[in-house]
């Protein structure tokens, strides 16, 4: 087995425990003395860095919001000198202000590294010729990925977002065997190779692709695998930790996160109490060495759970599971978490049903009620109501073991229910609180 | 005798249960000249089936079925019954003496005789016991055109 830093990476628990303790307490009392943002947001929470005594205090730090990088913007709670900082990348800004991240030569290197782990533990390495898929440019994909495939001595061919038929004529010419790029794009490409009469499977060296930036499935992997004849790996990164940063290794089973880079929290997001390992949570996320713009307790809004036990690879780190949802697309009922995701997922492995749905919530009296509108595919339809209605508690009935919660469900007629092009808004919550 | 000769398309129409549906589905047909001799509509929560019999069963599948709406057909029969009292029990003890398990059913009055639309799980055994006991059954040929 292959590792790009196996002392650390294999690092037994306990080292890893003294090792986050110690940075996690260089970082507090460095952001206490530097930081006005970190000194005004503990002193109002009440507490010093002498607070922390282990890791066990991390909780008694006040957390991190988006909202603060926005209202920070462009630079405002950056710790490190402009002449300091060798790079900006800066998001988006789909859902909102845009949110700047500066990092200094140090925290480019730590991101990378970071990653050079993650390909490494992919099975790429020297001799690999990695093209990278993402795009390059304020967006932290393409960079990233290319600073971490040159680290591991692979050939990189920096193609960026685009110009896909280029992209797969050069795929073969130069024998390219790993991909990095969005699970949606890698799809499109390989519809774009059937159309050239090219297959990725027997026509290309493909055999590892690098994928993430956009939710997808575990039914997606499959796909691709089959596909393909690629093995796919899931990446995880937001830009405010730097942008991708961590991977699945060659078992595919969870995301390792690096403990001497990050401190990983999964906590209940209404009592914001942790959960037990396997649970579902909001991933709150510590970089314990990042100087540009420090992180600590930061609410990612991702739903995620989390592995402690030493993963099959040897490595020690703990590994999150597959997002499963947003923390803002979460929904209360009667006090379970309901994720739209999860219903998708269940309405996928239906064949009577369409993966279209709705969710309707209300309340009468004290007591929460859903409905979830799905659509009827036309080959399940029967003339008869014992049928219909035998589907309808059928779906019912899928639902409330996948969410732990009854769930009414009203059967609509195929192409009824809204159609979404962008980011989907599948519930209707007419609770008044 | 054919027993096929005797069971009758009906089309059956999923339709959610919200004003309009009914007037969609009725529209559709008078736009194509199609005449409905009988039909009814079978609700659940939030959903029902219509159900009709049609003179032209294969047109009126082509138009709801562009229109969106899950269309099927079904095989039923019709049996003609005595328009006085006591008709509806002639028949409903044939058929139980036959042994004939009524899925679904629906009644019209029709020019020469009332008729009962029956949904049953064997069509072609259910046409031959009517038969046999002296029954009278409509035949598709009687209402609908050939497609």
């Amino acid at each position: 087995m292959i590792a790009w830093d196996p002392n650390m990476e294999m690092m037994p628990e306990e080292g890893l425990k003294k090792l986050q303790f110690k940075l996690l307490k260089t970082l507090v009392y460095r952001l206490y003395s530097f930081s006005n943002f970190y000194h005004e947001r503990m002193d109002a929470h009440g507490v010093h860095p002498d607070d922390i005594a282990s890791l066990g205090d991390l909780g008694k730090l006040p957390f991190m919001y988006k909202t603060d990088l926005r209202d920070s913007y462009p630079d405002k709670i950056f710790t490190a000198e402009q002449e300091e900082l060798v790079r900006y990348h800066v998001s988006s800004g789909t859902t909102g202000k845009p949110t700047v991240v500066g990092y200094t030569k140090h925290d480019l290197d730590m991101w990378t590294e970071s990653l050079a782990r993650a390909l490494t533990s992919c099975g790429l390495g020297r001799g690999d010729v990695i093209q990278v898929s993402y795009g390059y440019g304020l967006f932290t994909g393409g960079l990233g990925l290319h600073y971490g495939a040159e680290r591991i001595g692979a050939s990189v061919v920096p193609t960026s977002v685009g110009n896909t038929e280029r992209q797969i004529e050069l795929m073969q010419d130069l024998r390219v065997t790993g991909i990095c790029c969005t699970p949606s794009y890698l799809m499109h490409i390989g519809e774009a190779a059937k159309k050239m009469g090219v297959s990725i499977r027997d026509d290309t060296h493909l055999r590892t692709a690098i994928l993430g930036a956009e939710p997808w499935s575990e039914q997606m992997r499959m796909r691709i695998e089959e596909e393909m004849g690629i093995k796919a790996y899931n990446i995880y990164g937001t830009s405010e930790l730097s942008g991708p940063m961590f991977s699945e290794c060659t078992e595919q089973n969870g995301i390792h996160m690096w403990s001497d880079i990050c401190l990983v929290e999964i906590l209940d997001p209404e009592t914001d109490e942790p959960v037990a390992p396997g649970e579902q949570g909001e991933m709150v996320v510590t970089i314990l060495q990042k100087e540009a713009l420090p992180i600590i307790r930061y609410r990612t809004g991702d739903i995620t759970s989390i592995d402690t036990t030493t993963c099959a690879c040897g490595r020690t780190h703990p590994r999150i599971a597959r997002l499963s949802g947003r923390v803002d697309d979460m929904l209360i009922i009667r006090g379970i978490n309901v994720f739209p995701s999860q219903i998708e997922h269940a309405l996928l492995g239906i064949p009577a049903v369409s993966g279209h749905f709705m969710i309707e919530v209300d309340r009468v009296g004290a007591l929460d009620t859903m409905l979830v509108r799905v659509e009827l595919n036309p080959e399940a339809f029967s003339d008869k109501i014992n049928d219909l209605m035998a589907i309808r508690s059928m779906v019912a009935h899928t639902l409330k073991n996948a969410l732990n919660v009854s769930v009414d469900v009203e059967i609509a007629e195929p192409g009824s229910l809204p159609r979404f092009e962008g980011k989907a808004k599948r519930v209707i919550d007419r609770r008044e609180y | 005798m054919d027993p096929r000769a005797y069971t009758i398309k009906q089309i059956s129409v999923f339709s959610e249960n919200k004003p309009g549906r009914l007037m969609a589905i009725a529209g559709a047909l008078e736009e194509e000249s199609i005449n409905i001799l009988a039909f009814s509509i079978a609700e659940a929560n939030g959903f029902g089936v219509v159900r009709a019999l049609v003179d032209k069963p294969d047109a009126a599948f082509k138009k709801l079925n562009a229109m969106g709406f899950m269309v099927s057909f079904t095989d039923v029969i019709a049996v003609k019954m005595r328009d006085v009292p006591g008709g509806l029990f002639e028949m409903a003890k044939l058929l139980a003496d036959a042994g004939i398990n009524i899925e679904y059913s629906y009644a019209y009055s029709g020019r020469d005789a009332a008729v009962l639309i029956l949904r049953v799980d064997q069509v072609e055994s259910a046409v031959k016991a009517i038969i046999f006991r002296g029954g009278n059954l409509l035949k598709s040929e009687d209402f609908q055109e050939k497609p």
